[in-house]
Parts: structure tokens; sequence; C-alpha cells
């Protein structure tokens, strides 16, 4: 057995999942003692397969075509590749480009593509496990196919770190000339006044607050704290703080040396922006919630009580909400 | 104009919840409107009351059994024009639907609907495949953009122009040529309330059930690779210290802690 993975850069650096991709798909690649061959599409193609060139990859395809990423450039380069080497599996990121073009490569190829994987046993077919139900549980597929497709969850397995010596091969695909969907450039967001990756402490509030009037309990405890204010994404898309509070996939990592979860369940892109925190310490009434699998120290409570007591320790005092 | 939404009953599961078979126990399941969803229901009415968009007519489309209608009725409440369900025996006996089946049946309606613009949830909350939208749209053989976080239509030249939201704060600058699938972030917009004379006048919104033979399927679009064999709770990774006992008590433990750390002084 075979597998393709394709690589990820943006703005001329290459993502870190791409690495990881090349220790999943050698894994996956082993269980049957099968090559690994990592294509990257577009950008400094030469640069891009020089970090590629990894223990365990055996060729490195480069598709020479346009800078960024296109999902129509990359569809049909990774159509055409992929029938031109017919591997088993195709592994690519569970990254929000990933879901931009792999869809609709499994569509083209009629090849069933599983989702969001963060962990596979692999032999005779592949067994994959992936979290539903924001987390709280986990499920494993069978998937009875000769060919499938599977995105990886990020930062789940190691970057591939030693050196390889991967051939280098430039494929030529053909891809559309007329493209319906135009990549005009990039913004960047969430700047402004506060930094929340420069904090030491942040106390961050997530949907259990309820509603924006419950906000200066919060903000009560971070100022006696003498802590930043950060939060889950639900309340910056309410309006209730502004985008650069934010922490997770499409907000800010931040790394402080303590971290409060107050009223987050902590899904999984929330988690990307904050497992790096020194010590995670999460107030929530649900035992299940998928924060404790990564906190440090836990209060199963409703911060509604919690929180008042914890102001009035430091000698605050809490606002009537 | 027509704009198709895919809207999705989710499954949301209590705080405490047991598993019987490869699912979770009915006992512990709520429904609600994907939250998804809920943002592209009102992307779609919000582009239909816009200023000379008088002839914008808003579909939405769902897979699901006849307990979805409550929200699908919540969607036609927020605004949307009229409704369709796809649902039939064979699909209420399926271990579960994978993604080329929810494509196959969104796209047998789609087919029929013929919108100029769908628009979906970036993820269902239950699931989390993330993928339905642009499967979808491949099936149709129309443009896509996935993880849209802004919106601005030009019906008139045929173009979207979208914001997809990167990660790590970055903001992609996308223009998508209509008709286009387009699957709807959370923020990109502030979803109404129903109101409750929307609650009233949905009940008198066209909410047509079709089966598989209806859309030109049959059974054997439920026929997958993919098996379900397990569902269990995660073991814990970490071995996070609970602190037990009362308000009171747990604040004072946590109190302590930060003092020892010297995260306070106080
Ligand atoms: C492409 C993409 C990007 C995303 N990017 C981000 C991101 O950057 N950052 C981010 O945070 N999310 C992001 N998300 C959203 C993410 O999937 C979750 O929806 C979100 O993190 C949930 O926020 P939450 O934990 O505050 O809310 P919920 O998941 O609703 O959790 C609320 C928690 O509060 C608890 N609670 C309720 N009441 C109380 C109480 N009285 N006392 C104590 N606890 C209580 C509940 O038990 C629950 O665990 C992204 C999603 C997608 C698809």
């Amino acid at each position: 057995m075979s597998v393709l993975a394709v690589a990820e850069h943006r703005r001329g650096e290459l993502r870190d999942v791409s690495l990881e991709l090349i220790t999943a798909g050698r894994r996956l690649a082993d269980a049957t003692g099968g090559d690994l061959d990592v294509v990257v599409v577009g950008g400094d193609v030469d640069a891009f397969a020089d970090r590629l060139d990894r223990e365990g990859v055996d060729t490195i395809y480069t598709v020479d075509e346009g800078e960024e990423f296109n999902h129509e450039v990359y569809a049909d380069a990774v159509e055409q590749l992929h029938a031109e080497l017919e591997p088993t599996a195709l592994v690519a990121p569970n990254s929000v480009n990933g879901l931009d073009y792999v869809p609709a490569v499994a569509e083209r190829l009629g090849v069933p593509l599983i989702t969001d994987v963060i962990d596979f046993e692999a032999g005779d077919g592949i067994e994959v496990t992936r979290e539903q139900y924001g987390g709280k549980v986990e499920t494993t597929y069978d998937v009875d196919a000769d060919q499938y497709a599977v995105t990886v969850r990020p930062a789940e397995w190691p970057k591939a770190e030693a050196a390889g010596d991967a051939a280098v091969e430039p494929f030529d695909a053909d891809v559309g000339g007329d493209l319906g969907t135009t990549v005009n450039g990039f913004e960047e967001v969430g700047g402004g006044d506060v930094d929340i990756t420069e904090a030491d402490v942040l106390v961050s509030v997530g949907r259990g607050i309820e509603e924006e009037d419950n906000i200066p309990l919060i903000e009560e405890l971070a100022d006696t704290l003498g802590a930043t204010l950060s939060s889950s994404r639900p309340i910056v898309d309410n309006g209730w703080l502004p985008k650069n509070r934010q922490v997770g996939q499409s907000g800010k990592v931040v790394t402080p040396d303590v971290y409060i979860a107050i009223g987050i369940s902590g899904a999984v892109q929330h988690v990307a922006g904050m497992k790096g925190a020194d010590t995670i310490i999460a107030i929530n009434t649900d035992p299940s919630a998928p924060i404790y699998d990564i906190a440090d120290y836990g209060i199963v409570d409703d911060l509604f009580d919690v929180v008042p007591e914890l102001i009035e320790e430091f000698g605050g005092e809490a606002p009537d909400v | 104009m027509k704009i198709l939404v895919t809207v999705k009953e989710v499954a949301e599961v209590d705080d405490e919840f047991s598993i019987s078979g490869l699912d979770i126990d009915e006992s512990s399941l709520e429904y609600d409107l994907n939250e998804w969803d809920d943002y592209a229901v009102e992307e779609a009415v919000q582009l239909s009351e816009a200023d000379g968009h008088d002839d914008v007519e808003v579909v939405t489309v769902t897979v699901g059994p006849e307990r979805a209608e409550e929200t699908v009725r919540m969607a036609l409440a927020k605004g949307a024009d009229r409704a369709v369900r796809v649902w039939d025996d064979a699909l209420e006996e399926a271990q579960f639907l994978d993604l080329d089946a929810k494509a196959e049946l969104l796209a047998a309606v789609a087919e029929e609907e013929e919108p100029d613009l769908v628009l979906s949830g970036v993820q269902a909350a239950d699931d989390a495949n993330g993928a339905t939208g642009v499967a979808l749209a491949e099936r149709l053989g129309v443009e896509w953009a996935a993880v849209v976080n802004s919106l601005e239509l030009d019906a008139d030249a045929g173009v979207a122009s979208v914001r997809r939201e990167l990660e790590g704060g970055v903001e992609e600058l996308t223009d998508v040529e209509l008709p286009a699938v387009l699957t709807i972030q959370t923020g990109i917009n502030e979803p109404r309330y129903a109101s409750l004379r929307g609650i009233r006048q949905a009940q008198r919104k066209p909410l047509e059930v079709y089966d598989l033979e209806d859309v030109g399927l049959d059974e054997s679009v439920v026929d997958s690779p993919v098996e379900r064999t397990d569902m269990y709770e995660p073991e814990s990774e970490g071995d996070a210290t609970v602190w037990e006992g009362s308000s009171e008590d747990t604040a004072e433990e946590l109190a302590d802690f930060l003092r020892d750390k010297g995260v306070v002084d106080a």
C-alpha cells in the first residue's frame, strides 16, 4: 500500500502540519511496507521540497503552479497525481484549506473521505478514530475500500525531524485555465491595544457566562488577579469582547504561566490556542467537558458560585450579575 | 434569485450521558438547529432583505426525520420562505449517513431547485465532518468557498466576494463566481431570535417532504464502505486535580494555589 500526502504552505512558509503528515503518512505506509510520497503545490516548490525531505519520504512531487493556495489548482493537481500513483491512502491536513479542496478531490476520485482523524490502525484496510459531539466521545470507523482519503488533525502527530534522501520530481499538472475562484490577498485581523499572547496569567471566559451582562464578573476577577482577560470564540462572535481577545485556531495562540478557563468546554479549535499554557485551571459544571482532559486543576461547579468567592478571597468585590 | 440553505438538526449531549451500542443513548440527547446553519440562514435572510433584493427566495433543505421539522420551522420563523425535508425508511435504517450520501441527497434537491447560491454551515456541531458543503459543490459542478466569515454579493456580476477565515487571525480575500456553495462560519452576522409573529407565520409556510423516490434516488444511496465500529468516552489523558467541596472551599483551594504560584501577592 502506498500513501500520498499533500503538504500545506501559506505566504512563503511551510506549515508545521506538513511535517506531521509525514509522520502520520509514514506510519500508515509502514503498516504494509509501502511508499510514502509527498506532493507540494505552488509557491517556492524547490525550497519546500528541501524542507519536506525527511526520513521515510520516498518521492517528493513538486507542482510549480501559482504562489498561494487555490482550491482548483490543488484539486486538479492532486487528482491527476493520484491517478498516476494510485495510492491507497490520500492524506491531507484537517486545516481550513484542507477542508476547501479535499472533499472535492474525494468526490472526483470517488473515494471515501474521513475528516479530522486523530488516530488510525492500518492493516487490511484502515480503522480510524475521530471525535464526535464536541469531543465528548470518540468513535472508530472501518473503511473497507481499496482507496480512501483522510484529513488528519493538526498537532496530533509529532513533526518528522530527521533528514531524508527523497527523490524530487516535478509533476506537470494540467490545471484548468479558467479559475472560477480568485484569491486577491490576505488580511491580518485581531490587532489592537491588548496583546493576550504577552500575558503571564489569562482569565478566559466562554459561553458558560450566558449573557453579555455577566461579563463584568469575569472582568472583575481578572482585575483582582492582575490578569488579562481572554475568551473562547462564541464570546467574540457575539460581539461581547473584541477579536483580539480570542484564543484558539482562528484567534491567538497563547502560552501563559496560568490559564484559567471559565465556562469553556475545550473544543479542539480552542485547545489549539492554549494547550501550551504551563498550568491550566478549568471551572466548568460538566465533568465530561473535554477541557478536563488537558487541565491540571479543576473545579466542577457553577462559575456563578465559584467566581464571586474567588474574587472575595483576594479582597475584591464581585459585581452583581 | 434563489438561495438554498442546508440546515441540520444536531444532537446535543447532556452533561451526564450514556452510550448504548454505537451511539449516545437517546435519553441523553437534545436537538437543536446547528449553530453554523443558524448563521447561514441569517445570512440568506439578510440578503433577501437587502435593498434591491426583493426577488430573493430563501429555501432550506434538511435531511432528517419528522422530529427535525421543529428545527426547520425555526428557520422558517427566522425568515426563510419555504422548506424541503428529505427522509426515507432506508435513511432511518442506515447506521449513519456518510459524506457521500449527504452530498448526494442534498445535490438531488439542489438540482431540482437550481439555486444561484447555496449556503451551508462550516460543520455540524455533532459530527464535525466539515466537508459536506464542498462535496456538494463538487457534485453539482459549481464553485465554492469554505469557512466564509464575510460575504458581499454582486448578483448582477454573478460574483460573491468573500473572506475565508484561515488559521491564526489571517483572512483570505476571494472572489467566487456564482452559482456557488459557501460554507458559513459563526460570527459572520448576528442571528436573530424568531419573533412570535415569525413563529406564527412559519406554521403556514410550505414545508415539502420528499422520500428517496421523489428526489430520483434509491436505497443504494446509503451504501457505504465506512462502518462505525465503536463509540466510547475517551480516557482522560490528563490527570487533573479536581478540588472538591463547597464553592467557598474550592475557591479557597484555588486562591491558595495562585498565591503559592506567586500569581497574586495578596
Ligand atoms: C474553523 C473553526 C475555527 C474555530 N476557531 C475557534 C477559536 O479560535 N477559538 C475558539 O474558542 N473556538 C473556535 N471554534 C469554535 C469551537 O468549535 C467551539 O464552538 C467553541 O470553542 C466553543 O466555545 P465555548 O467552550 O465557550 O462554548 P461551549 O462549547 O458551548 O461550552 C460552554 C461550557 O460552559 C460550561 N458551562 C455552562 N454553564 C456553566 C456555569 N454556570 N458554570 C460553569 N460552566 C458552565 C458548559 O458545561 C460547557 O462546557 C472554531 C470552530 C471552527 C469550525
